[in-house]
């Protein structure tokens, strides 16, 4: 007993230091699993509202480019409307109406990013909306261009985005033009150009390809651009990789839309049904 | 300097390495982290609870801020712990020295050395730690050798300009 407390009186600093590194090292473990909560992240209401004061600041210097890329998108979007407007004048509908079919699955929530990163090898972005939006945990967060990411921790007014510019983030993609799909990656090194693995190796892929999301999962509607190959690594097993580039420039967000899906509650008991 | 100031300065080192350092992002990822003047900063005493706890609990707040989990945090206390053992190996003290050591009032080529060491060791850690795998040592080598000089450049620069500020 003598000889234990004489131990802890020696190394006693030794042993705080050990006890709080080991904390640190949970803390960052913890942060490196996608499903566990976590404690330390910016979208609490301290740093979520720092970040918020700074952005309303720093978004003055971009108003004009943003201007350009919503003006951009309406444009898109009005001609779309259009082309559905043609359809419904020129076709009869002889469809019986089926109440189910009118149901809307998705919604889209609008927000800004507070904060974004880029540079490390696991990013994470901070955006404006929490539970009183209503945006709750996995789900889809895109802009105009393209995806960004998986919201996957939500404070009341404030969620943190597990970007697509993370070494843990898988999503399912697949070819435009035809239905092979695979898992869409990130090697850390680049962040214009993501890895799309998995992709079956009858699968005809060209340079210039489109590459859109899959809708395999409950996150992500299908058709969503993410972005065009560049080049395709063919290695000697079955492995191959196709590098992407993205459509997006994840330095420079500002105007996000958070997307909800209506129907995920329904496929995950389903999936979860099957599996037992 | 008294305690007012070492809280005001460690606050608004803080704020510049969250807003303005963590976005420069040089050639992709290089990124100067002049929070390591804490360890500089804080004043030396002979009980080190306090000292590893504060390092600690600073590390925690830029994590906070930067979504790392506990990068910043594991990585300061590392060269927290380290700091006494590197004041004894360059600058020759010994316990009753403590209250009035002030990096200030030392040789230049014994601070240079400490702080340099220190830095270096610091970087090291956190951009091993950030990268979580034993892949692509090289990068994590020359990342290390480029934010230190980023790093060093700042921090003597910024005590240069301060120490001079004082004497007037």
């Amino acid at each position: 007993m003598q000889q234990l407390i004489y131990f802890i009186r020696k190394y006693r600093y030794f042993l705080f230091f050990l006890l709080l590194e080991f904390i640190a090292l949970i803390l960052i473990i913890n942060n490196h699993s996608f499903h566990k909560s976590k404690f330390v992240n910016s979208a609490n209401s301290i740093t979520g509202g720092f970040y918020n004061k700074a952005t309303s600041i720093s978004d003055y210097f971009q108003l004009n480019k943003e201007n350009i890329e919503l003006a951009n998108e309406n444009l898109v979007l009005k001609n779309k409307i259009e082309k559905l407007l043609q359809i419904i004048d020129t076709t009869i509908v002889t469809n019986i109406v089926d109440n189910t079919q009118f149901n809307q699955k998705y919604t889209y929530i609008n927000g800004r990013v507070e904060k974004n990163q880029y540079a490390s090898n696991y990013n994470f972005l901070t955006i404006n909306l929490g539970e009183t939006d209503s945006v709750f945990n996995e789900m889809a967060v895109i802009n105009s261009k393209g995806i960004i990411g998986i919201t996957e921790n939500v404070s009341k007014n404030y969620s943190r985005v597990q970007s697509i510019l993370n070494k843990s983030s898988k999503i399912n993609a697949k070819l435009k033009n035809s239905a092979y799909f695979g898992s869409l990656e990130w090697d850390g090194i680049d962040y214009n150009t993501l890895q799309l693995l998995d992709i079956p190796r009858q699968a005809v892929i060209k340079n210039g390809d489109t590459i859109i999301t899959g809708g395999m999962s409950s996150i992500f509607p299908e058709g969503i651009p993410i972005g065009k190959v560049i080049n395709i690594e063919e290695g000697s097993s079955v492995k191959r990789i196709i590098n992407i580039q993205l459509f997006n420039d994840m330095s420079s967000l500002k105007n996000i839309y958070v997307i909800r899906n209506f129907d995920k509650q329904e496929i995950r008991d389903l999936e979860n049904n099957s599996n037992e | 300097m008294n305690n007012f100031r070492i809280t005001f300065w460690l606050i608004l080192i803080l704020l510049i390495q969250v807003f303005v350092l963590n976005n420069i992002n040089f050639s992709n990822s290089i990124n100067p982290y002049l929070y390591i003047a804490f360890i500089f900063i804080f004043p030396l005493n002979k009980n080190r609870f306090t000292f590893l706890l504060f390092a600690f609990i600073y590390g925690l707040l830029l994590d906070f801020f930067s979504d790392t989990g506990g990068l910043h945090a594991f990585s300061l206390l590392f060269v927290a712990y380290l700091r006494l053992f590197f004041i004894k190996l360059f600058f020759k003290k010994s316990e009753i020295d403590y209250l009035l050591f002030n990096l200030h009032s030392e040789a230049f080529g014994q601070v240079f050395n400490y702080v340099v060491t220190l830095t270096v060791i610091h970087h090291f850690v956190l951009i091993s730690l950030d990268n979580f795998s034993f892949q692509n040592i090289g990068t994590v080598l020359l990342n290390t050798l480029y934010s230190s000089i980023f790093t060093l450049i700042l921090y003597f620069l910024g005590s240069y300009i301060f120490r001079k500020k004082q004497l007037n």
